[in-house]
């Protein structure tokens, strides 16, 4: 293994460093590719919607099958632009009204199944001293989070109980987080080793 | 009291420097310890390895991007590899477009690598693997897929017609998928649990940011998702699977990271506990005074 | 007065209503609705990103026009955003277009696009280097400000010193059971309380369901008349 000659890696590794030099202090290399990156994603957003969504959903099913119920929220979609022009801007809230009309009608009945899915896993089918836990736990959170009772005596107590078990849980996500943004920093480390430099294999 | 001012002065940056020393060495003299693997990631496997037949049908869901790269990728890498050893097809499915590269990539390593270990078992784009194109509306994406899937999207993420695809054959909906890992670090893993699993009982494997691990143990317990691969820790275990089993030939991206994981982790305590010293003495000069 | 205010919250709860009745009637009508539905849906989300672009360059464009402190940076943002869209749409985004072949006749349909090329090296590294720094600054946080400074806290402490330390293998090199302790806590109590948000989460998330369909929560239509 060595330094690599890759033009493309190289490319790679000083937009790396030169946001890792933020970390001493904020400079124009950190900027230049923070709004570069900026850019850069967008442009790659366009292109996937232009080939993937609007090529393949939109176009060929009108010009090459001639499907022509695509109109419909063809012309809904684009009936979104009005909000460019001041007199009509007020058309696009029939699109936007739409997608979160029909979006919650669709999330509704399944949120509900959802719900009941997670509540009936609570329920004790035999005695054991996780399941125990476990039903405690659920319903001491679910009555700290309950604001519509004061929390006073046996509520106050309980909600008590709540807290103990979300600072466990909090704990356990703080300790998972830390492994998280060290894991991500051992990805960058690992290209600069090992694809730019070459000095692990 | 000269350490707590040196404590409560010290420049940040030295503290950076030592977290990157910490990282750095480690790679440099591996020591490699061994790992147990746990419960949620071998079901996973073992669904894999053993629930699933010949020809059958692994869905991935790429709903990552290169934020949480480090921990999802060697995932993917790692499920469709584990996939194709068993001669399963695999396909790849984004509700966003950062995804479809990141899928993309993967689908481009695993099957170079692949190919270059098997050259008696050459697998094909389009014909054992292949990327469905990405289509905006997320959880009517999901919703439709249970419906007919070749409707969803017409077409892979490269412009062929999905109905002209080998990988494709026999493909109407969720009820021809045998498993989906949904890898993401997002609230997108609910969308997938309560459309797919929920309305359609699609099966569903979880490969997540060790962010959100610790939120989707309530969905392992309620059976709602089969297993789960956690953080970089859970791809490691994974990739330990696979080599066992002869498999797995690419670098080994989570397991190498596990020294450098584990020699932060203590440098981390060392800090908590050197800022709670810290904080103590001072607090208990304070009340002496 | 009606298309501005009264449509919107109409065509939202007739589409609603329609959609959560469809749940419930397996009638192959109700099922072919329901499939129009999710096609319309696509198409009409479709539009919503174009939208957001459309907002970031005009940001940018006034930016550059009122000379705000840094607005040269705004150049490099909408420079690389037309590069970048350009060599996707001509290139192709996962295969080179037939375009982009007949142009360069020694490109190969099997090769890197332009756009991958982008992606790959330059968003790939620097979005991921980004997200690494805050490895960084939770180090710095982790000595400055998580202090045991009552019963909870400690807790909280010790919870995630047990699980940061039995998640990795050194964890299980000191003490062989610490990776079961730390499975335990995660499948009991942590699972328990992260039922309990969970389960009030989504009682809220439905909660709100019901208000957009009955017109109550009108937020998302956004202000004006």
């Amino acid at each position: 293994m060595a330094l690599s000659s890759n033009f493309w890696i190289w490319i790679a590794a000083i937009l790396t460093l030169a946001i890792y030099s933020f970390l001493y202090k904020d400079n124009p290399f950190y900027k230049f590719a923070e709004y570069l990156l900026v850019g850069i994603s967008i442009g790659y957003g366009i292109s996937v919607y232009w080939h993937n969504t609007i090529i393949t959903k939109v176009f060929n099913p009108l010009v090459y099958d001639k499907n022509f119920l695509v109109l419909i929220p063809l012309l809904l979609g684009l009936l979104m632009f009005s909000r460019f022009f001041k007199n009509v801007a007020y058309l696009s809230r029939i699109p936007i009204a739409f997608v979160v009309g029909a979006g919650t009608g669709l999330s509704v009945p399944s949120s509900f199944e959802f719900l009941f899915k997670q509540v009936y896993a609570t329920m004790p089918t035999k005695l054991d001293i996780g399941i125990i836990i476990i039903v405690i736990g659920v319903i001491s959170t679910l009555i700290y989070f309950f604001f519509s009772l004061e929390h006073k005596g046996f509520v106050g107590r309980v909600s008590r109980v709540g807290i103990t078990f979300i600072m466990v849980a909090f704990g356990a996500a703080f300790g998972y987080t830390i492994m998280a943004r060290v894991s991500l920093f051992i990805g960058r480390i690992q290209f600069l080793l090992s694809d730019w430099l070459g000095i692990i294999k | 009291m000269r350490f707590i001012n040196f404590i409560n002065k010290l420049d940040k940056r030295w503290i950076y420097l030592v977290l990157a020393l910490c990282i750095i060495i480690p790679f440099l003299f591996p020591i490699g310890f061994p790992m147990k693997t746990t419960a949620p990631v071998k079901s996973i496997y073992d669904f894999i390895e053993d629930s699933i037949p010949e020809g059958g049908v692994v869905l991935i869901g790429a709903d990552y991007d290169p934020s949480t790269m480090a921990e999802l990728h060697p995932m993917a890498k790692v499920i469709a590899t584990h996939a194709l050893s068993n001669n399963l097809r695999v396909l790849f499915v984004t509700l966003y477009p950062q995804g479809a590269g990141m899928a993309q990539d993967v689908i481009e390593n695993v099957l170079r690598e692949w190919n270059n270990s098997n050259p008696d078992n050459q697998k094909e784009l389009g014909k054992d693997i292949t990327l469905l194109a990405y289509v905006p509306g997320v959880s009517a994406v999901v919703l439709k897929m249970g419906e007919d899937i070749i409707e969803t999207f017409n077409e892979d993420g490269y412009g062929n017609k999905l109905s002209d695809l080998e990988v494709m054959k026999e493909i109407k909906n969720y009820n021809d998928i045998d498993l989906m890992v949904e890898l993401a670090g997002s609230a997108v893993v609910l969308t997938w649990l309560i459309y797919a699993n929920g309305r359609y009982g699609l099966n569903v494997g979880i490969g997540t940011t060790a962010v959100s691990a610790a939120e989707y143990y309530s969905y392992l317990q309620s059976k709602q998702a089969i297993g789960m691969l956690g953080g970089l820790k859970g791809a490691a275990e994974y990739e330990n699977l696979l080599s066992k089993k002869g498999v797995y030939w690419g670098r080994k991206d989570a397991t190498v990271g596990m020294d450098a994981q584990s020699s932060a982790h203590i440098f981390f305590i060392i800090l908590i506990v050197l800022g709670n010293i810290a904080y103590f003495v001072s607090k208990k000069q304070k009340g002496g005074r | 007065m009606f298309i501005r205010r009264t449509l919107p919250l109409l065509v939202s709860a007739i589409f609603g209503v329609a959609l959560i009745f469809q749940f419930f009637i397996p009638h192959p009508a109700s099922k072919s609705f329901y499939n129009m539905m999710l096609d319309w849906l696509i198409i009409v989300s479709a539009f919503t990103y174009l939208i957001a672009v459309q907002s970031t360059v005009e940001l940018h464009i006034t930016k550059i026009k009122r000379k705000v402190e840094g607005w040269q940076y705004s150049i490099i943002v909408l420079v690389s955003l037309f590069v970048t869209a350009l060599l996707g749409i001509f290139g192709g985004a996962f295969m080179p277009t037939t375009l982009w072949m007949k142009i360069f006749h020694n490109v190969k349909p099997t090769d890197t696009t332009p756009l991958m090329y982008t992606y790959l090296y330059m968003q790939m590294p620097m979005q991921s280097t980004i997200f690494s720094l805050l490895a960084f600054y939770m180090a710095s946080a982790a000595f400055r400000s998580f202090r045991a400074r009552s019963f909870d806290a400690t807790l909280l402490l010790i919870t995630a010193g047990i699980v940061t330390i039995g998640r990795v293998p050194l964890g299980e090199f000191i003490y062989k059971g610490l990776p079961d302790v730390v499975e335990w806590i995660l499948k009991y109590p942590n699972m328990a309380a992260q039922r309990g948000i969970l389960i009030g989460v989504q009682l809220g998330i439905i909660a709100t369901s019901i208000k957009i369909i009955l017109g109550i929560e009108r937020k998302y239509l956004g202000g004006g008349k």
